[in-house]
């Protein structure tokens, strides 16, 4: 298959960016995207070109390094999978395909398709934890959770911290990611204990470093690759309002 | 307590759910009280009086006043916020996501709209009734005719008799069915009060309540209209 790749390149976090055309060739449909992306850039440092710097660690869905928004999707066309999972027979053959980089005023570009997500990490850090230990299996299993609470857990923890709620989000909420690591912690009596002081501290991070104001468009949840639902939303709403009432 | 309404992000949400919830309110109570003018002029007459320039109803326009200007401002500095997070470069290539309405993600142009019309309804109305009473007035001269400040049948008469006020007002409910299409679950979402199992439900109940305010509404509109058009003949003399 061949494609016509419009990629977003920008040399450091300082300067201004712009899209540059590439052509490849050749690509057999299982290739994995990134790995195009690496035959790309065998190509280009063949011609004695920078290759385009992209994240990843993985490559199997569970890390949440491979942003890049394609074809106005975060993670590609395909539903509920990460950018690695995403392969090129999900694209018509002579296809052209636009890769950006998040956009989002809380992820700066630092160069061409790599953005600084360590606001998540930040956010994580206010309170997205237990300060107890739970010690080892037979410890935590001493403890009986209705099958229903540990499977919307389990959900919840899914969530891999890729970003791409934000980056999706209209008005660059992190609502969906923040969501996702109360409502996996609460659900759990280990979590339960300081499951309001985890709400306020997580949502006062978020405000903070300038994510937006959620206004339940639900696109998150439409590009998240982990399917985590808004219904997580809801608990932290929950979470939060009657954590602030209770003050 | 006060603070956390006005400078964290859940908290100024809640305030919007909250006055968002309030105007819905409202609207059903407003819109019921309207399609008593189809029924019997007579009826809304005596609403309009009861509901002059004494203090329950004034007590009534100073709150209602309150709740539109809070979430007009609210709206105002949540909206600012969220262009600035989303940054300065935006996206070449944009999709609409799968199950995401168009409503929820223009909510502030909608609510601008609504303003107008809002603005555009208590000229009409409101400036000629409860204002007049409050000046110490007894009516205003409309179109060349005095109308009294409690005689609403006629001046919502006149007002529809004229086209363009017809097409004003359907434009206005338009944008108020979609902004509460998408509003009324957003509040229960806004609250907490919803999961995967609501989320039908709420939102075909959103549908369903936007649909009723907003054609209660467009029934007064259209029924002065149209009988304004066919002159008054003698089939519907009696009822108008
Ligand atoms: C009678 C008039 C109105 C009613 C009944 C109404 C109702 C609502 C409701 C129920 C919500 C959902 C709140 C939530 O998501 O928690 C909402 C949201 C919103 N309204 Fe209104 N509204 C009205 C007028 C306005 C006006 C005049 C504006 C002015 C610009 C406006 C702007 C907004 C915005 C921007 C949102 C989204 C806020 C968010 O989700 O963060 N609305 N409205
Ligand atoms: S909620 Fe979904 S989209 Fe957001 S960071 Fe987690 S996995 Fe990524
Ligand atoms: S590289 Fe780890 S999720 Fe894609």
């Amino acid at each position: 298959m061949n494609f016509k790749l419009k990629i977003w390149r920008q040399k450091d976090a300082k300067s201004k960016g712009a899209f540059e055309t590439y052509h490849v060739e050749g690509i057999s449909p299982d290739t994995s995207f990134l790995e195009m992306m690496d035959i790309l850039n065998n190509n280009l440092v063949h011609e004695g070109k920078e290759p385009v710097a992209f994240d990843h660690d993985c490559r199997e869905g569970i890390c949440g390094m491979c942003s890049m928004h394609i074809n106005g999707h975060a993670h590609g066309p395909e539903q509920a999978v990460t950018t690695c999972q995403l392969y090129m027979r999900k694209f018509k053959d002579g296809a052209t395909i636009t890769i950006e980089p998040w956009r989002s005023a809380a992820f700066p570009v630092i160069k061409d398709l790599v953005v600084n997500r360590s606001a998540y990490d930040q956010i994580l850090q206010a309170g997205g934890f237990i300060s107890v230990r739970t010690n080892s299996v037979p410890d935590g299993n001493a403890i009986p959770i209705p099958k229903a609470d540990a499977d919307e857990s389990m959900d919840a923890a899914a969530c891999i911290g890729c970003g791409a709620c934000a980056a999706t989000c209209k008005n660059g909420s992190a609502m969906l990611f923040v969501a996702a690591r109360v409502s996996s912690l609460a659900k759990l009596p280990q979590g339960r204990v300081e499951g309001a002081r985890r709400a306020k501290a997580m949502v006062a991070k978020m405000d903070e470093l300038g994510f937006g104001n959620c206004t339940n468009t639900g696109a998150c949840q439409a590009e998240c690759p982990k399917s985590i639902s808004i219904t997580h939303i809801a608990r932290l709403n929950r979470e939060f309002l009657s954590a602030k009432f209770k003050d | 307590m006060s603070c956390f309404l006005c400078n964290s992000s859940l908290g100024k949400k809640l305030v919007m759910s909250v006055t968002g919830c309030c105007l819905v309110l409202f609207l059903l109570f407003h819109m019921s009280m309207n399609l008593v003018a189809i029924i019997s002029p007579e009826g809304y007459n005596m609403i309009c009086e009861f509901l002059g320039a004494n203090w329950y109803a004034l007590a009534g326009t100073v709150g209602l006043a309150v709740l539109v200007v809070l979430h007009f401002v609210y709206a105002l500095i949540l909206t600012l916020n969220n262009y600035r997070a989303r940054g300065t470069q935006r996206y070449a290539v944009t999709v609409n996501e799968p199950g995401v309405e168009w409503a929820s993600k223009n909510m502030l142009v909608l609510g601008v709209i609504v303003v107008l019309g809002l603005l555009l309804h208590l000229i009409n109305f409101w400036s000629k009734m409860q204002l007049v009473e409050i000046m110490g007035g007894e009516g205003s001269t409309v179109g060349g005719y005095f109308i009294s400040a409690h005689d609403g049948a006629t001046l919502v008469a006149y007002t529809f008799s004229q086209w363009y006020y017809v097409v004003l007002y359907i434009i206005w409910l338009g944008a108020l069915w979609l902004h509460l299409t998408h509003g009324i679950w957003s509040m229960f979402q806004t609250v907490g009060w919803a999961n995967d199992t609501w989320y039908p439900r709420l939102k075909c109940i959103s549908n369903i309540f936007a649909t009723i305010i907003v054609l209660g509404f467009m029934a007064v509109v259209l029924v002065y209209f149209v009988y304004n058009l066919c002159g008054g003949c003698s089939a519907c003399a009696g009822s108008l």
